[in-house]
Protein backbone atom coordinates (compact mmCIF):
# COMPACT_ATOMS: atom_id res chain seq x y z
CA UNK A 1 0.00 0.00 0.00
CA UNK A 2 1.52 3.35 -0.90
CA UNK A 3 2.94 5.60 2.01
CA UNK A 4 -0.06 8.21 1.30
CA UNK A 5 -2.78 5.77 1.86
CA UNK A 6 -1.48 4.08 5.13
CA UNK A 7 -1.24 7.68 6.33
CA UNK A 8 -4.82 8.99 5.37
CA UNK A 9 -6.38 5.54 6.26
CA UNK A 10 -4.58 5.87 10.10
CA UNK A 11 -5.03 9.42 10.38
CA UNK A 12 -8.77 9.11 8.74
CA UNK A 13 -9.09 6.66 11.69
CA UNK A 14 -7.64 8.95 14.04
CA UNK A 15 -9.62 11.99 13.11
CA UNK A 16 -13.28 9.88 13.09
CA UNK A 17 -12.31 8.78 17.12
CA UNK A 18 -11.30 12.69 17.81
CA UNK A 19 -14.73 13.90 16.36
CA UNK A 20 -16.84 11.16 18.12
CA UNK A 21 -14.59 12.95 21.52
CA UNK A 22 -15.92 16.08 20.46
CA UNK A 23 -19.29 14.83 20.30
CA UNK A 24 -19.34 12.57 23.41
CA UNK A 25 -18.03 16.14 25.44
CA UNK A 26 -20.89 18.17 23.52
CA UNK A 27 -23.13 15.34 24.57
CA UNK A 28 -22.13 15.78 28.18
CA UNK A 29 -22.44 19.47 27.93
CA UNK A 30 -25.45 19.94 25.86
CA UNK A 31 -27.26 16.51 25.11
CA UNK A 32 -30.16 18.23 23.09
CA UNK A 33 -27.50 19.77 21.05
CA UNK A 34 -26.09 16.63 20.30
CA UNK A 35 -29.36 15.06 19.11
CA UNK A 36 -30.03 18.13 16.99
CA UNK A 37 -26.43 18.04 15.41
CA UNK A 38 -26.75 13.95 15.50
CA UNK A 39 -30.14 14.60 13.33
CA UNK A 40 -28.24 16.60 10.87
CA UNK A 41 -25.47 14.27 10.33
CA UNK A 42 -28.42 11.68 9.21
CA UNK A 43 -30.12 14.28 6.68
CA UNK A 44 -26.50 15.06 5.51
CA UNK A 45 -25.57 11.46 5.31
CA UNK A 46 -28.62 10.80 3.01
CA UNK A 47 -28.37 13.38 0.84
CA UNK A 48 -24.21 12.07 0.38
CA UNK A 49 -24.44 8.57 0.03
CA UNK A 50 -25.84 8.40 -3.71
CA UNK A 51 -23.07 10.93 -4.67
CA UNK A 52 -20.47 8.44 -2.92
CA UNK A 53 -21.91 5.51 -4.60
CA UNK A 54 -21.41 7.62 -7.83
CA UNK A 55 -17.64 8.55 -7.00
CA UNK A 56 -16.62 4.92 -6.24
CA UNK A 57 -18.22 3.67 -9.44
CA UNK A 58 -15.86 6.10 -11.48
CA UNK A 59 -12.66 5.63 -8.66
CA UNK A 60 -13.86 1.61 -10.16
CA UNK A 61 -13.72 3.24 -13.86
CA UNK A 62 -10.76 4.86 -12.99
CA UNK A 63 -8.80 2.06 -11.97
CA UNK A 64 -9.90 -0.19 -14.93
CA UNK A 65 -9.53 2.07 -17.59
CA UNK A 66 -6.78 4.30 -16.54
CA UNK A 67 -3.09 3.74 -16.83
CA UNK A 68 -0.70 5.57 -15.07
CA UNK A 69 0.63 6.42 -18.71
CA UNK A 70 -2.43 7.53 -19.62
CA UNK A 71 -3.28 9.80 -16.59
CA UNK A 72 0.13 11.46 -17.12
CA UNK A 73 -0.45 11.95 -20.97
CA UNK A 74 -3.96 13.97 -20.33
CA UNK A 75 -3.23 15.33 -16.91
CA UNK A 76 0.50 15.02 -16.17
CA UNK A 77 3.42 17.29 -16.67
CA UNK A 78 3.14 16.74 -20.59
CA UNK A 79 -0.58 17.67 -21.20
CA UNK A 80 -0.25 20.98 -21.82
CA UNK A 81 -3.69 22.92 -22.89
CA UNK A 82 -5.73 19.74 -22.35
CA UNK A 83 -5.14 19.37 -19.20
CA UNK A 84 -6.32 22.60 -18.21
CA UNK A 85 -8.74 22.86 -20.18
CA UNK A 86 -9.52 19.34 -18.81
CA UNK A 87 -9.16 20.12 -15.12
CA UNK A 88 -11.05 23.42 -15.29
CA UNK A 89 -14.29 21.38 -16.86
CA UNK A 90 -13.88 18.72 -14.80
CA UNK A 91 -14.38 20.41 -12.11
CA UNK A 92 -17.15 22.82 -13.59
CA UNK A 93 -18.86 19.52 -14.66
CA UNK A 94 -17.90 17.82 -11.32
CA UNK A 95 -21.00 17.38 -9.04
CA UNK A 96 -21.45 16.76 -5.15
CA UNK A 97 -19.77 17.12 -1.97
CA UNK A 98 -16.14 17.86 -2.20
CA UNK A 99 -14.38 15.45 0.00
CA UNK A 100 -15.86 12.66 -1.89
CA UNK A 101 -13.57 14.14 -4.83
CA UNK A 102 -10.68 14.10 -2.85
CA UNK A 103 -10.32 10.25 -3.03
CA UNK A 104 -10.94 10.53 -6.62
CA UNK A 105 -8.30 13.09 -7.24
CA UNK A 106 -5.47 11.34 -4.42
CA UNK A 107 -6.10 7.97 -6.95
CA UNK A 108 -5.40 9.82 -9.88
CA UNK A 109 -2.27 12.07 -8.10
CA UNK A 110 -0.93 8.59 -7.56
CA UNK A 111 -1.06 7.67 -11.31
CA UNK A 112 0.68 11.26 -12.56
CA UNK A 113 -1.98 14.01 -12.23
CA UNK A 114 -0.44 16.95 -11.66
CA UNK A 115 -0.71 19.06 -8.81
CA UNK A 116 -1.45 22.35 -10.76
CA UNK A 117 -4.49 20.64 -12.42
CA UNK A 118 -5.77 18.89 -9.14
CA UNK A 119 -5.72 22.54 -7.25
CA UNK A 120 -7.10 23.97 -10.65
CA UNK A 121 -10.03 21.51 -10.49
CA UNK A 122 -11.37 21.81 -6.84
CA UNK A 123 -11.59 25.98 -7.65
CA UNK A 124 -13.54 25.19 -11.17
CA UNK A 125 -15.57 23.62 -8.83
CA UNK A 126 -16.79 26.81 -7.63
CA UNK A 127 -18.81 27.39 -10.89
CA UNK A 128 -21.86 25.37 -9.88
CA UNK A 129 -23.76 24.94 -13.53
CA UNK A 130 -27.23 23.32 -12.26
CA UNK A 131 -26.96 26.74 -9.24
CA UNK A 132 -26.56 29.17 -11.63
CA UNK A 133 -30.36 30.02 -12.42
CA UNK A 134 -30.47 30.69 -8.45
CA UNK A 135 -27.41 32.63 -9.02
CA UNK A 136 -29.16 35.16 -11.68
CA UNK A 137 -32.25 35.15 -9.66
CA UNK A 138 -30.21 36.43 -6.54
CA UNK A 139 -27.21 38.77 -8.01
CA UNK A 140 -28.33 39.54 -11.75
CA UNK A 141 -27.22 37.69 -14.87
CA UNK A 142 -24.38 40.25 -15.33
CA UNK A 143 -22.79 39.71 -12.38
CA UNK A 144 -23.19 36.07 -12.10
CA UNK A 145 -21.22 36.12 -16.12
CA UNK A 146 -18.39 38.38 -14.52
CA UNK A 147 -17.88 36.73 -11.42
CA UNK A 148 -18.15 32.90 -13.29
CA UNK A 149 -15.39 34.00 -15.78
CA UNK A 150 -12.59 35.25 -12.97
CA UNK A 151 -13.58 32.01 -10.96
CA UNK A 152 -12.34 30.20 -14.38
CA UNK A 153 -9.47 32.64 -14.89
CA UNK A 154 -8.60 32.50 -10.79
CA UNK A 155 -8.36 28.49 -11.09
CA UNK A 156 -5.35 28.36 -13.33
CA UNK A 157 -4.12 31.23 -11.29
CA UNK A 158 -4.54 29.45 -8.14
CA UNK A 159 -3.28 25.98 -9.51
CA UNK A 160 0.09 27.41 -11.21
CA UNK A 161 0.75 28.98 -7.45
CA UNK A 162 0.02 25.85 -5.85
CA UNK A 163 2.17 23.79 -7.43
CA UNK A 164 5.08 26.43 -7.30
CA UNK A 165 4.74 26.64 -3.84
CA UNK A 166 4.16 23.04 -3.34
CA UNK A 167 7.48 22.00 -5.36
CA UNK A 168 9.67 24.96 -3.91
CA UNK A 169 9.12 23.39 -0.48
CA UNK A 170 10.03 19.96 -1.80
CA UNK A 171 12.85 21.09 -3.66
CA UNK A 172 14.76 22.61 -0.32
CA UNK A 173 14.37 19.66 1.33
CA UNK B 1 -7.98 -14.68 -17.65
CA UNK B 2 -5.82 -11.37 -17.56
CA UNK B 3 -8.96 -9.07 -18.24
CA UNK B 4 -10.27 -11.47 -15.17
CA UNK B 5 -7.52 -10.32 -12.91
CA UNK B 6 -7.48 -6.48 -13.95
CA UNK B 7 -11.39 -6.22 -13.20
CA UNK B 8 -10.74 -8.48 -9.65
CA UNK B 9 -7.08 -6.16 -9.16
CA UNK B 10 -8.99 -2.64 -9.86
CA UNK B 11 -12.12 -3.51 -7.71
CA UNK B 12 -9.61 -5.03 -5.22
CA UNK B 13 -8.04 -1.03 -5.28
CA UNK B 14 -11.46 0.44 -4.96
CA UNK B 15 -12.54 -1.65 -2.11
CA UNK B 16 -9.39 -0.84 -0.26
CA UNK B 17 -9.58 3.19 -1.37
CA UNK B 18 -13.34 2.82 -0.07
CA UNK B 19 -12.35 1.69 3.66
CA UNK B 20 -9.65 4.30 3.80
CA UNK B 21 -11.90 7.24 2.65
CA UNK B 22 -14.93 6.22 4.75
CA UNK B 23 -13.97 7.13 8.39
CA UNK B 24 -13.03 10.41 6.63
CA UNK B 25 -16.06 11.35 5.00
CA UNK B 26 -17.87 10.14 8.10
CA UNK B 27 -15.70 12.22 10.27
CA UNK B 28 -16.22 15.45 7.90
CA UNK B 29 -19.83 14.69 7.68
CA UNK B 30 -20.04 14.62 11.90
CA UNK B 31 -17.71 17.95 12.34
CA UNK B 32 -20.06 19.81 9.72
CA UNK B 33 -23.02 18.96 11.51
CA UNK B 34 -21.48 19.51 14.78
CA UNK B 35 -20.94 22.74 13.73
CA UNK B 36 -23.49 24.22 11.50
CA UNK B 37 -25.74 23.73 14.48
CA UNK B 38 -23.32 25.54 17.22
CA UNK B 39 -22.80 28.26 15.05
CA UNK B 40 -25.66 28.93 13.04
CA UNK B 41 -26.22 31.69 10.14
CA UNK B 42 -27.88 34.26 11.60
CA UNK B 43 -25.40 34.74 14.03
CA UNK B 44 -23.17 36.05 10.98
CA UNK B 45 -25.84 38.23 9.53
CA UNK B 46 -24.95 40.61 13.06
CA UNK B 47 -21.34 41.02 12.33
CA UNK B 48 -20.75 43.28 9.38
CA UNK B 49 -21.04 47.00 8.99
CA UNK B 50 -17.43 48.07 9.63
CA UNK B 51 -16.15 48.87 6.23
CA UNK B 52 -15.63 47.44 3.04
CA UNK B 53 -12.36 46.48 3.54
CA UNK B 54 -13.10 44.64 7.07
CA UNK B 55 -16.31 43.11 5.87
CA UNK B 56 -14.89 41.58 2.92
CA UNK B 57 -12.46 40.22 5.42
CA UNK B 58 -15.46 38.91 7.18
CA UNK B 59 -17.46 38.08 4.46
CA UNK B 60 -14.14 36.21 3.54
CA UNK B 61 -13.85 34.23 6.85
CA UNK B 62 -17.49 33.26 7.54
CA UNK B 63 -17.47 31.82 3.70
CA UNK B 64 -13.91 29.51 4.65
CA UNK B 65 -15.34 28.45 7.65
CA UNK B 66 -19.02 27.46 6.68
CA UNK B 67 -19.49 23.88 5.40
CA UNK B 68 -23.17 23.75 4.32
CA UNK B 69 -24.60 23.66 0.61
CA UNK B 70 -22.90 26.28 -2.03
CA UNK B 71 -27.26 27.18 -2.30
CA UNK B 72 -27.32 28.61 1.36
CA UNK B 73 -24.39 31.06 0.75
CA UNK B 74 -26.61 33.02 -2.30
CA UNK B 75 -29.86 33.14 0.78
CA UNK B 76 -26.79 34.59 3.18
CA UNK B 77 -25.63 36.52 0.33
CA UNK B 78 -28.87 37.81 -1.00
CA UNK B 79 -30.09 38.64 2.72
CA UNK B 80 -26.88 40.37 4.02
CA UNK B 81 -27.42 42.65 0.23
CA UNK B 82 -30.92 43.38 1.29
CA UNK B 83 -28.94 44.50 5.04
CA UNK B 84 -27.12 46.89 3.46
CA UNK B 85 -24.06 44.67 3.16
CA UNK B 86 -21.70 45.59 0.58
CA UNK B 87 -21.53 43.27 -2.53
CA UNK B 88 -17.77 43.02 -2.09
CA UNK B 89 -17.96 41.46 1.22
CA UNK B 90 -21.23 39.38 0.16
CA UNK B 91 -18.96 38.29 -3.26
CA UNK B 92 -16.09 37.47 -1.48
CA UNK B 93 -18.91 35.39 1.36
CA UNK B 94 -20.44 33.70 -1.82
CA UNK B 95 -16.27 32.35 -3.37
CA UNK B 96 -14.98 31.31 -0.50
CA UNK B 97 -17.91 29.02 0.44
CA UNK B 98 -16.99 26.73 -2.72
CA UNK B 99 -13.47 27.43 -2.84
CA UNK B 100 -11.77 27.21 0.97
CA UNK B 101 -12.80 24.61 3.11
CA UNK B 102 -11.64 25.02 6.83
CA UNK B 103 -13.88 22.09 8.08
CA UNK B 104 -12.27 20.06 5.01
CA UNK B 105 -9.33 20.90 5.61
CA UNK B 106 -8.22 17.75 7.57
CA UNK B 107 -9.80 15.27 5.11
CA UNK B 108 -7.85 17.10 2.68
CA UNK B 109 -4.64 17.17 3.96
CA UNK B 110 -5.24 13.19 4.39
CA UNK B 111 -5.94 12.76 0.78
CA UNK B 112 -4.20 15.29 -1.07
CA UNK B 113 -1.02 15.89 1.50
CA UNK B 114 -1.18 18.88 4.10
CA UNK B 115 1.02 21.01 2.14
CA UNK B 116 -1.43 21.08 -1.25
CA UNK B 117 -3.99 21.30 1.13
CA UNK B 118 -2.50 24.28 3.76
CA UNK B 119 -0.99 26.53 0.30
CA UNK B 120 -4.55 25.48 -1.63
CA UNK B 121 -6.59 27.14 1.47
CA UNK B 122 -4.55 30.37 1.65
CA UNK B 123 -4.53 30.94 -2.50
CA UNK B 124 -8.39 30.16 -2.37
CA UNK B 125 -8.70 32.54 0.63
CA UNK B 126 -6.72 35.58 -1.03
CA UNK B 127 -7.91 34.35 -4.66
CA UNK B 128 -11.54 35.07 -3.38
CA UNK B 129 -10.77 38.82 -1.93
CA UNK B 130 -9.40 39.29 -5.58
CA UNK B 131 -12.23 38.13 -6.87
CA UNK B 132 -14.57 40.13 -5.19
CA UNK B 133 -13.09 43.47 -5.84
CA UNK B 134 -12.67 42.39 -9.24
CA UNK B 135 -15.97 41.57 -10.06
CA UNK B 136 -17.42 44.68 -8.47
CA UNK B 137 -14.98 47.42 -10.26
CA UNK B 138 -15.91 45.53 -13.82
CA UNK B 139 -19.01 45.78 -13.30
CA UNK B 140 -18.49 49.90 -11.88
CA UNK B 141 -16.49 50.30 -14.51
CA UNK B 142 -19.17 49.33 -17.18
CA UNK B 143 -21.82 50.69 -15.53
CA UNK B 144 -23.83 47.76 -14.75
CA UNK B 145 -23.83 48.33 -11.32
Amino acid sequence: MPKQQVKSSRGGWLFLVLTLLAYMLLGLANPELTVKALTFFTHVMAQVLPMLGLVFLLIFIANLLLEPKRVKRYLGKESGIKGWVTAVLGGILSVGAVYAWYAMLSELKQKGMRTALIATFLYSRAVKLPLLPLMVHYFGAVYTLVLCLYLIIFSVISGILVEKLSNTKTNKR
Amino acid sequence: MQENNHIKDSLRKTIRTFFNVLPIIVGMLLLTSLLVTVFPEQISAGLFGNGDILDTLLGASIGSIAAGHPLASYLLGGELLGGGVSLIAVTALVVTWVTVGIVQLPAESLLLGTRFAVYRNIISFIAAIGIAFLTVYTLRFFGLN
